[in-house]
């Protein structure tokens, strides 16, 4: 699952990261987009990991739903993006 | 319990090689022995991570090719700028050690319960989780009607082969070959487009019933390059589908 030289590129491939996070499954969960409204389940979201973190947008409106960012063995957990996660 | 199974997945575990078999000239199927591996669903993924010796990390994806209930194993193309791929398509052999963490995915999972018909569209590797996916359907004896559509640079590109030249009853496999045909080949010679899908998918009304939801219809798993997936989801939407019974998962640059 990776491509020429990042590694993800929907929420499918962060399923580890997220479980990690959240301490459940959560590729199949909705979420709500603050920016336009759009629902989706975080699998069919867009995901960059720029070497930094992770970040995950929203197909329909490309705004920043979630980062994470790990630094000295703490994950960063940022959802401003999101009206809701469920 | 559902704890122990929580930190079960999360932690990583040492996974043995236990054979590596060549796919295709640039894809090799891995065996992994996990001592406390649990089992998992069919689509679901596991975690690489490999740590070098200077302690440099690098973590990947990669779907699972075995069925729930068969030895664990990874299906890997070599991609040429790939940190892990290199390593696991070249170098690694019986007796090697890696990292893994697992099983994780809810979302591009298939149980016997989520019925039919299925409709399972690989490009390029993106057929490992649907290959796991139609072995499970096997073992379970299911009837479930199944169209695979699996799109690849050529024959020579076609991973599982010879499995996929003797489907179980009620599946049919239909190729693409996108560069390449052999002489004499007689189906789709192009990358997947709305016609394609048009005469490839289930009719969404009318069509054979799988089990399932009543009245739910075809359900459709599509995988592999980004490209692909868009392209086929796009069509499946145009054919009259409703995405919520489309499922995507994008893979990296592969088999286009």
């Amino acid at each position: 699952m990776e491509p020429l030289e990042n590694g993800v590129l929907d929420g499918n491939g962060i399923g580890g990261l997220l479980l990690e996070v959240f301490g459940t499954e959560m590729t199949a969960a909705v979420s709500i987009c603050a920016g336009c409204g759009a629902t989706s389940q975080v699998a069919e979201l867009a995901v960059y990991q720029p070497g930094l973190g992770t970040v995950v947008r929203c197909r329909h409106c490309d705004t920043v739903l979630m980062v994470f960012v790990r630094a000295r063995g703490v994950t960063c957990v940022d959802l401003w993006g999101l009206t809701s996660l469920a | 319990m559902a704890g122990t199974a929580v930190r079960g997945r999360l932690t990583w575990q040492t996974a043995t090689v236990g054979s590596v078999v060549s796919e295709t000239a640039r894809v090799r199927t891995l065996s992994l022995s996990v001592p406390d591996w649990a089992g998992h669903r069919a689509g679901q993924h596991v975690d690489v991570r490999l740590t070098a010796e200077d302690g440099y990390q690098a973590e990947r994806a990669y779907s699972i090719a075995s069925a729930p209930g068969e030895p664990l194993s990874i299906t890997v193309e070599r991609l040429d700028d790939g940190e892990v791929s290199p390593y696991l398509t070249e170098e690694a052999r019986a007796g090697d050690q890696m990292e893994v963490r697992g099983p994780i995915g809810g979302y591009f999972v298939w149980d016997a319960l989520d019925g039919g018909p299925l409709l399972l569209l690989a490009g390029g590797s993106g057929i490992v989780p649907l290959r796991s996916m139609l072995r499970h359907r096997s073992r379970l004896g299911s009837t479930v009607p199944v169209r695979l559509l699996y799109s690849s640079r050529s024959w020579a590109d076609v991973i599982y082969r010879s499995e996929l030249d003797q489907p179980a009853d009620g599946v049919t496999v239909i190729h693409t070959l996108t560069r390449q045909q052999p002489p004499g080949w007689t189906g789709y010679a192009r990358r997947v487009d709305q016609r394609m899908i048009s005469e490839v998918a289930w009719p969404v009304g009318g069509g054979p019933v799988g089990g399932g939801p009543v009245g739910a219809g075809p359900l459709a798993y599509a995988c592999g390059p980004t490209s692909f997936v868009e392209t086929v989801a796009s069509a499946l939407v145009a054919f009259g589908y409703q995405t919520r019974r489309i499922r995507t998962e994008r893979f990296g640059a592969s088999g286009q």
